[in-house]
């Protein structure tokens, strides 16, 4: 049994009296490779971590209040992008890839995106009056069939970021083999190897350093787009049983986090409208988890390095769309974060998703909050399905429909 | 005191198969980097390139040399711009820039922007999710 160095009560004192001791999942590197593990698992209390990179599935839930008359609403758009109203009468989902109704999406390839669900959220988070045009079919309790009027966050009900599925646990590289310029969600791939998109903070990133999920899990209090914010679940896709190294990182996409936040709380600083052309609107957002210095073997998982994080490089002009599975190399974040990658003997430069910078910034305001005593942790309620828990993510099986059988 | 100058050069096809930009060098000793070059289905030849030579004059002269045998010579049309308080310094660009002119500064890893070494690919401006680089005609 791993001996406990302190509990969460403990370390929650210690930010209450100012006698916290926090670093970042960047600085504790140096400290471990001057100190030892032991020494600086007995000083410092928490290690935060940080991202800020483009989440695609991440949206809001908006409750805009009650119309005079009632109204149910139907359909809904929001600076003329649509938010989901299959909820109850005045509730609204919008997420962050929706474009704009009337967006030439694709048609001219490759298509702009230059306004959707992701735009939307940061308008409304940056205080900007947003238009709302709704319909409805009218009902005996909700007479009203049609809405258009101005909305603004701060007279919203209810206003929360629900993503679910934030802060992957490492990702692909993608690139492009093809003799033809891609675009993907990993940016624009140059053709024949011309450059490698990636997207993760790496040696910040939260569930790179907890790759157990020994203290993030359901209920984490977390940094959630310049606010604060808790997991809410695993996210979706979360996949713990992946090939790991031999220091239990995975070598490619497993643990995911679906987190929850008040937007009311929050900044357009880290909730960033993305266009990425010919692939679709996003959401960058900024995200960073504490990670409490329970025992020696925590912070050990703290101290990981970009040259010990291995990421698969795969053909995104034919693997990836195909789904092959087909791995053409791994390469560390040392590699990728230098500017180039090496890959059968070619030298590729390579184009990051996420933002490193930003991701430090998150993990650094994440520190000085509890510095300052204005953030405490919180002790997972439910843990996340581990390594251990068989969850497995699956691809989905089709079966034949036939015309007579379909309701 | 050297200079260098940025021109796009636009070749007809009646002088396509000439031998034409080596004489920058041959015959006024001027040095040149050919930042983009392509050929279009109707043979006409367009040609972006670096010219570098001691005395502003030297390179007149190179030019001149240029537009009597038949070509024609533009300024860059376009530059282009980064709007820095749209980035959110990703680096999406920075690969796919072929010049360098877009480079992750260590140890901020801020996207910083050279635009002396910028050639107007426009790759920035299509790799770009936040519209930070923008295309000024």
């Amino acid at each position: 049994m791993e001996q406990v160095l302190r509990s969460y009560e403990e370390i929650n004192e210690k930010i209450r009296t100012g006698k916290v001791v926090v670093v970042t999942a960047e600085e504790v590197i140096d400290l471990v490779a001057e100190k030892g593990v032991e020494k600086v698992a007995r000083e410092v209390d928490v290690v935060t971590t940080g991202t800020f990179g483009t989440m695609c599935s991440s949206g809001a839930f908006l409750n805009i209040g009650h119309t005079k008359p009632r109204m149910k609403i139907h359909e809904a758009y929001l600076n003329g992008v649509m938010a989901y109203a299959g909820l109850a009468a005045v509730d609204l989902y919008i997420g962050a890839t929706q474009p704009a109704k009337d967006d030439p999406l694709n048609k001219v390839h490759p298509g702009e995106f230059k306004y959707g669900g992701g735009h939307v959220i940061q308008d409304l988070v940056a205080g900007k009056d947003v238009l709302l045009e709704a319909y409805a079919y009218g009902t005996d309790c909700y007479p009203r069939k049609r809405l258009s009027t101005w909305i603004n966050l701060k007279d919203l009900n209810e206003a929360y970021l629900f993503n679910p599925r934030n802060a992957y646990q490492n990702y692909n590289v993608a690139v492009n083999c093809s003799d033809r310029t891609i675009y993907t969600y990993l940016g624009v791939l140059l053709p024949r190897l011309g450059n490698a998109g990636y997207s993760s903070a790496g040696q910040l990133s939260p569930l790179l350093n907890d790759p157990y999920y020994k203290t993030i899990g359901i209920g984490t209090r977390i940094f959630l787009g310049g606010g604060v914010g808790y997991v809410a679940w695993q996210g979706t896709q979360h996949n713990p049983g992946v090939e790991r190294t031999e220091r239990g990182i995975p070598k490619g996409g497993a643990g995911t986090l679906a987190v929850i936040g008040d937007l009311k709380g929050m900044s357009s600083r880290w909730l960033w409208g993305m266009s990425l052309r010919g692939y679709g609107c996003s959401l960058a957002v900024g995200l960073g988890i504490p990670i409490p210095i329970l025992s020696e073997e925590i912070l050990y998982h703290c101290s990981v390095r970009d040259e010990e994080i291995l990421a698969p490089v795969v053909d995104y002009s034919h693997a990836y769309p195909h789904g092959t599975g087909e791995i053409l190399g791994y390469v560390s974040y040392a590699e990728l974060r230098s500017g180039k990658i090496r890959l059968g003997g070619k030298e590729i430069p390579t184009s990051a998703q996420s933002s490193y910078a930003g991701a430090r910034e998150v993990a650094l305001t994440l520190k000085k909050w509890i510095q300052e005593g204005r953030f405490t942790l919180t002790q997972p309620a439910v843990p996340l399905p581990g390594v251990e828990s068989g969850v497995r993510f699956k691809n989905l099986v089709e079966r034949p429909v036939t015309t007579n059988a379909i309701p | 005191m050297s200079i260098s100058k940025k021109v796009v050069l636009r070749f007809p096809s009646d002088i396509a198969d000439r031998p034409l930009v080596c004489e920058l060098a041959l015959r006024f000793g001027l040095r040149f980097n050919i930042l983009r070059a392509s050929i279009s289905p109707h043979r006409e030849g367009i040609m972006v390139m670096d010219i570098l030579g001691e005395e502003k004059e030297e390179v007149e002269e190179g030019l001149q040399y240029l537009r009597k045998a038949g070509v024609e010579l533009e300024s860059l049309s376009q530059d282009i711009r980064m709007v820095e308080e749209r980035c959110v310094h990703c680096g999406s660009c920075v690969g796919v820039c072929p010049t360098g002119a877009l480079f992750m500064e260590r140890p901020s890893y801020l996207v910083r922007y050279d635009e002396g070494k910028c050639i107007a690919c426009e790759l920035c401006v299509l790799a770009c999710p936040t519209h930070a680089m923008e295309a000024v005609i």
